[in-house]
C-alpha cells in the first residue's frame, strides 16, 4: 500500500491500532493527486440549493451552474425553483469589462420572471479575480425589488468545500432574525444540515410531530425563506451533517442565544439518541415519554427486518468514503448492527476530532483516510477486501471495477436512508448489491468469481 | 434565425464548458491522463458529470490551485501536479487544459510546460512523457469547442515531420459515443484501410470487467499513430461546427500537405452515403458487402416505418453537429423538425439545417443557436411537438410538455448504456429509427383507450 501513497500524504492514511492514532487533515489537496474533493462553490451550492422558494443565480461561466443543475434529490413540498439552473454565463467580454451590469440585469430579469422570496448570488472563481462587486449589485437589486438578495462568497479556489459551507451559513444568517416569531412553541427546533434527500426530513419531522415538538425551519431541505427568517424563535438548533451548518448554529447562538445539539438520523442508535437528546434538552418528561414511545413503535416494526438482513449479511466487509466524516460514524455503527465489519473509512473534509472519533469506534486494522484519491482507495480496497463500498457517484466505478458492491450514500441518492425506516432501506440496499448473483460471474478482487470458486 | 440572446440570464444551459470537452478528447488518447489547471472543483465536477454518463472511471487530475496560487501564479502547482501524475499514474501523456481561473490570472501554460519539460525527471528514470497544453477557458465557449481545440492541440503538438507516405487515413470523428467510435474503426477496417481515429473512446470509456481499477484504461489513439498523422494519405474530419482555426484537419493539411475532406457527421442515409463514397475513393473498392447490406436494411426499414413517422413533429437540440445530423436523418424519414436548437453559437447552423431538409420536409425547421432550455421551452410550447430528441437535459421540458424524450448524444444522466448508443452510419441510423418508432408507439399504445396489441 505504501508505494501508492504520495510522500506528502503519508500521515493522511493511517491504520488503526498500529500506534497511538494520529492523522493529518484539513490540508489543501495535493496537486496531481486526483482528489475526490470539490470546491468552495460546491460547498455553498449544496447547502443552500434545497431552499426551494429562493432564486439561486450562479455568477460565472456556464460550467459551474451546468454541473450543479438539479444535482441533489432534495425534495420540496411546494415550489421547485431550486431545481432550475440559473447562470450569468459570463463570456470573454464580461471577463474583460466586468460582469456587474450583466449580473444586475440577469437578477432583475429572473426576479421579475419567478417572483422568488429571496435570491442567492454565488460567486465563482472568476468573479473573485475580475473584481465584480457582488455585494453592491445585490444591495441595489434588493432595494429595487424588495426581497433579500444575498451574495454568497463562494469563489471556488478560496479554500475547500468547508469554506463553502461557512459562506452559505453567513448568507443564511443574513436572513435569520427578520421574521415574526409570535406563536412559536417553546418546544420547537430548527433542523439544520438535513437536505431532504428522498424526503428524509419529512420522516424526521414526523417523529418530532408525534413527540409534540414543533419544527420552525428546515435548514435547508424543503426549506423556505420565511421559515429561515423566523428561525431565531426556535428553542433549539438540531445540527446534522459534518458541520455544513455548524457555523450557522454558532452564529445563531451568539446573536440570538439559540442553543444547539448535534444529531445524526442514520442508524437505529443515532436516530433514537437524536430524539432522546431533543426531549432531554427541553427537560419535559412528557416529551421523553413520547420519544421513547416513538422509538418503541418504530423499532417494533424495523427491528425484525434488520435482524433478518443481518442473518444474510453477517461477516461481510464494508468500506466507506464520504464527504463529511460525521456520516461515517453512523455508517460504521449501522454496519456493525448488520453484523458487518468496516475495513476502510475515510472522508473528504473530516477534522481531527472526527478522525479521533472514527478511530475510537472502528476495529483495529481499519484503514482511516483523509482526502483520498482513486489510486489509494483502489489499493486499500484490494488489500483489505470488501464486499461493499459506500460512497458517491465518483466512488462507484472504483467499486464496480474491482467487483465490489456499491451503495450511494451521497447527495444524489433517491432512497431515504434516515430514520428508522431508513435503516431498513439501507439494509435492503446493501443486500441488493452484496447478495447479487452477478458476482458469481464477474472477476473480483481476491481471485475468481464466487461461482468459479464455489465450483472448484 | 437568431443568434442574439433574447434574455440576459441563462436558465438550464444547453451546453457544458470548454475544459470538459478537452478532457473527453484527452481520454481518447492511449495512456493519456487529462489534467485541469485550475481549482480542484472543476476536475471533480467534470468527473462526476462524465462518470454519470459513461459509468466508467474518469480520472482527471487537477493542479488544485488555492488562494495563494491565484495571486502568485499556478506554475509551481502545475509542475508538481505533472510530476505526481507521471509518477503515480505512469502516464504516457498528459493533456493539460486550462480553466477560467488560470486563463484569468494569466498563467502562460505553454511556457510553463516547456520549462517543466526541460527540468522534469520521472521516478525510476523513465522517459518524460509528452505534455499537451490546450487553452480552454470556460468563458470562451462550449464543451464541443473545447473538444475540438484539444484535438487540434494534440495534432499540433504531437504530429511530427512527415515520414514517407503510409497510405493511412486520419479519421477525426468529433464527439461520438464509444459504440460509434468502434463502428467507424470497423468500417475503416472493412474497407481495408489503416486508419488513425483521433480521439478513440471506443475502449477507454467502455471497458470490460477485470477485477482491476485501471488508472489508465486500455485503448485510445496510440501516440505513435498521432505522431505519424502527417504521413497519411488523407484526413477525414466529421463534423463542421465549433472548430478552432486552424482545426486539427487544417493543421495536418497546411503543415504536412495531407488533403482534408470535411464531412458532416454521418447521421442518416445521405450523410452516411457521403462517408461511404469517400471511403470507396480512398479504399479503392466498393462498399463492402456487409455495409451495402446494412444500407439495404435501412432502406427497407424506411419503408416499413414511414407511416408511423408521417406528420410527427420533433424538437431537436444539442451540439451543432448532432443537431444537423438528426435534422438530416429526420427529414429523410418524414419527421417534421419544428425546432432545431443548440447551446453553441454557430451562425452557420441554420443554413446547414435548411440545406439538409430542403426538398424533403414541407418547410425548413426553425433553427436557434446560442439558446438555453428556457428559450427552447418557450418556443416548443407554441410548436406542440410530438417528441423531443437530444440529451437527457431536456427531460424536465419533455415532462412539462408530456411528450417522450428520445435520448441521444451527450450527456445522458438518467438512462443506462449511454456509451453504447449508436447513431452513425447505416447501422446507427437503423438503430435510431427503431428506437424512434418504438418510442412513439409506446406512447401511442399507452395513450390509447383500447391499447391495441398490434401496432
Amino acid at each position: 500500500m505504501t508505494s501508492v501513497i504520495f510522500e506528502e500524504r503519508r500521515d493522511q492514511v493511517v491504520t488503526k491500532g498500529e500506534a497511538p492514532f494520529r492523522i493529518s487533515c484539513d490540508k489543501e489537496s495535493l496537486a496531481g493527486a486526483v482528489s475526490q474533493r470539490a470546491c468552495v462553490f460546491c460547498g455553498s451550492r449544496v447547502v443552500l440549493y434545497p431552499i426551494a422558494d429562493a432564486l439561486h443565480l450562479v455568477h460565472g461561466p456556464v460550467g459551474c451552474a451546468a454541473y450543479t443543475w438539479d444535482i441533489r434529490g432534495a425534495l420540496s413540498s411546494g415550489p421547485e425553483l431550486h431545481r432550475l439552473s440559473f447562470s450569468t454565463d459570463l463570456r470573454e467580454q464580461d471577463v474583460i469589462f466586468g460582469g456587474e451590469k450583466k449580473l444586475e440585469r440577469a437578477l432583475i430579469e429572473l426576479i421579475d420572471r419567478h417572483g422568488p422570496n429571496a435570491a442567492f448570488v454565488y460567486s465563482t472563481c472568476i468573479v473573485g479575480l475580475i473584481g465584480d462587486d457582488l455585494a453592491a449589485v445585490c444591495k441595489r437589486v434588493q432595494e429595487a425589488k424588495g426581497i433579500p438578495v444575498i451574495p454568497v462568497q463562494s469563489e471556488g479556489f478560496k479554500g475547500n468545500k468547508r469554506a463553502g459551507y461557512a459562506a452559505a451559513c453567513r448568507a443564511m444568517f443574513s436572513l435569520v432574525g427578520s421574521g415574526d416569531t409570535a406563536g412559536i412553541s417553546p418546544h420547537s427546533v430548527n433542523l439544520l444540515g438535513d437536505f431532504n434527500l428522498a424526503g428524509e426530513i419529512w420522516i424526521i419531522r414526523g417523529y418530532l410531530e408525534r413527540m409534540g415538538v414543533e419544527v420552525v425551519a428546515n435548514i435547508t431541505g424543503d426549506g423556505r425563506v420565511a421559515d429561515i427568517m423566523r428561525a431565531h424563535g426556535a428553542g433549539l438548533n438540531v445540527v446534522q451533517c459534518s458541520g455544513s451548518t455548524m457555523e450557522l448554529a454558532r452564529m445563531m447562538q451568539e446573536a440570538f442565544g439559540v442553543p444547539s445539539i448535534r444529531a445524526s438520523y442514520f442508524g437505529v442508535d443515532d436516530m433514537a439518541k437524536a430524539l432522546y437528546d431533543i426531549a432531554e434538552h427541553f427537560g419535559e418528561p412528557k416529551l421523553m415519554e413520547r420519544a421513547k414511545q416513538v422509538v418503541r413503535e418504530e423499532l417494533a416494526t424495523v427491528y425484525p427486518q434488520i435482524m433478518e438482513a443481518r442473518r444474510r449479511l453477517a461477516g461481510k466487509k464494508a468500506a466507506i468514503y464520504v464527504g463529511g466524516a460525521f456520516k461515517a460514524f453512523s455508517l460504521v455503527k449501522s454496519f456493525r448492527l448488520l453484523g458487518m465489519q468496516t475495513v476502510l473509512v475515510g472522508s473528504q473534509t473530516g477534522t481531527d476530532e472526527d478522525y479521533q472519533e472514527l478511530a475510537a469506534i472502528t476495529d483495529p486494522g481499519t484503514v482511516i483516510v483523509d482526502d483520498a484519491n482513486p489510486l489509494e482507495l483502489m489499493t486499500i480496497l484490494k488489500e483489505k477486501g470488501a464486499d461493499v463500498f459506500v460512497g458517491g457517484v465518483k466512488e462507484r466505478p472504483i467499486a464496480y471495477k474491482l467487483g465490489i458492491g456499491f451503495c450511494d450514500h451521497n447527495h444524489e441518492r433517491k432512497l431515504a436512508l434516515e430514520g428508522f425506516v431508513g435503516i431498513v432501506n439501507f439494509a435492503r440496499e446493501i443486500e441488493r448489491t452484496v447478495l447479487s448473483p452477478v458476482w458469481n460471474f464477474v472477476p473480483r478482487i481476491g481471485g475468481a468469481p464466487l461461482g468459479a470458486r464455489r465450483a472448484a | 434565425m437568431s443568434t442574439a440572446p433574447a434574455y440576459v440570464s441563462t436558465t438550464n444551459a444547453c451546453k457544458a464548458c470548454m475544459p470538459l470537452g478537452a478532457c473527453l478528447a484527452f481520454k481518447g488518447v492511449e495512456g493519456c491522463v487529462p489534467f485541469l489547471h485550475g481549482s480542484q472543483g472543476c476536475a471533480t465536477y467534470m468527473r462526476r458529470y462524465l462518470i454519470s454518463h459513461y459509468r466508467e472511471p474518469v480520472d482527471i487530475a487537477s493542479s488544485s490551485l488555492g488562494e495563494k496560487q491565484a495571486i502568485y501564479g499556478g506554475g509551481p502547482n502545475l509542475k508538481q501536479g505533472l510530476v505526481n501524475v507521471m509518477n503515480k499514474y505512469q502516464a504516457q501523456a498528459i493533456g493539460v487544459a486550462t480553466t477560467c481561473l488560470t486563463e484569468t490570472i494569466g498563467d502562460d501554460v505553454p511556457g510553463l510546460v516547456r520549462e517543466f519539460m526541460g527540468q522534469a525527471k520521472v521516478e525510476g528514470g523513465a522517459s518524460v512523457p509528452p505534455v499537451i497544453a490546450v487553452s480552454t477557458p470556460s468563458f470562451g465557449g462550449t464543451h464541443l469547442q473545447g473538444f475540438h481545440r484539444a484535438v487540434a492541440a494534440l495534432v499540433d503538438q504531437l504530429a511530427t515531420a512527415a515520414g514517407p507516405p503510409n497510405g493511412q487515413v486520419n479519421l477525426l470523428p468529433g464527439l461520438v459515443s464509444p459504440a460509434d467510435a468502434r463502428y467507424l474503426k470497423e468500417v475503416l477496417a472493412d474497407f481495408g484501410l489503416t486508419g488513425v481515429l483521433l480521439p478513440d473512446l471506443s475502449l477507454t470509456l467502455d471497458g470490460v470487467a477485470k477485477a482491476e481499477y485501471e488508472l489508465i484504461p486500455e485503448g485510445g489513439t496510440p501516440l505513435r499513430d498521432i505522431a505519424a498523422m502527417g504521413s497519411s494519405a488523407a484526413t477525414i474530419q466529421l463534423g463542421c461546427f465549433a472548430m478552432p482555426n486552424p482545426s486539427a484537419g487544417q493543421i495536418l493539411a497546411s503543415r504536412f500537405g495531407v488533403p482534408l475532406v470535411s464531412l458532416n457527421q454521418p447521421l442518416g442515409l445521405r450523410a452516411s452515403d457521403t462517408l461511404f463514397q469517400c471511403l470507396e475513393r480512398h479504399g479503392g473498392r466498393p462498399t463492402p458487402e456487409r455495409h451495402a447490406r446494412e444500407r439495404g436494411q435501412l432502406l427497407d426499414a424506411f419503408v416499413d416505418g414511414h407511416k408511423y413517422l408521417a406528420g410527427v413533429k420533433a424538437v431537436v437540440y444539442g451540439e451543432e453537429d448532432l443537431v444537423l445530423g438528426l435534422c438530416s436523418f429526420l427529414a429523410e424519414v418524414g419527421v417534421q423538425v419544428v425546432l432545431a436548437a443548440s447551446g453553441g453559437q454557430s451562425p452557420d447552423l441554420a443554413q446547414a439545417v435548411a440545406q439538409a431538409s430542403r426538398g424533403l420536409a414541407p418547410q425548413d425547421p426553425q433553427v436557434r443557436s446560442g439558446v438555453d432550455f428556457y428559450q427552447i421551452g418557450e418556443e416548443a410550447r407554441a410548436l406542440q411537438p410530438d417528441i423531443l430528441i437530444g440529451n437527457s437535459k431536456g427531460h424536465a421540458l419533455a415532462r412539462q410538455l408530456r411528450v417522450p424524450l428520445l435520448r441521444v448524444g451527450f450527456p445522458i444522466h438518467d438512462r443506462f448504456g449511454a456509451g453504447r448508443i449508436q447513431t452513425l452510419g447505416y447501422r446507427g441510423a437503423l438503430s435510431l429509427l427503431d428506437v424512434l418508432i418504438n418510442t412513439l408507439l409506446k406512447k401511442r399504445q399507452a395513450d390509447n383507450p383500447v391499447g391495441y396489441g398490434y401496432l
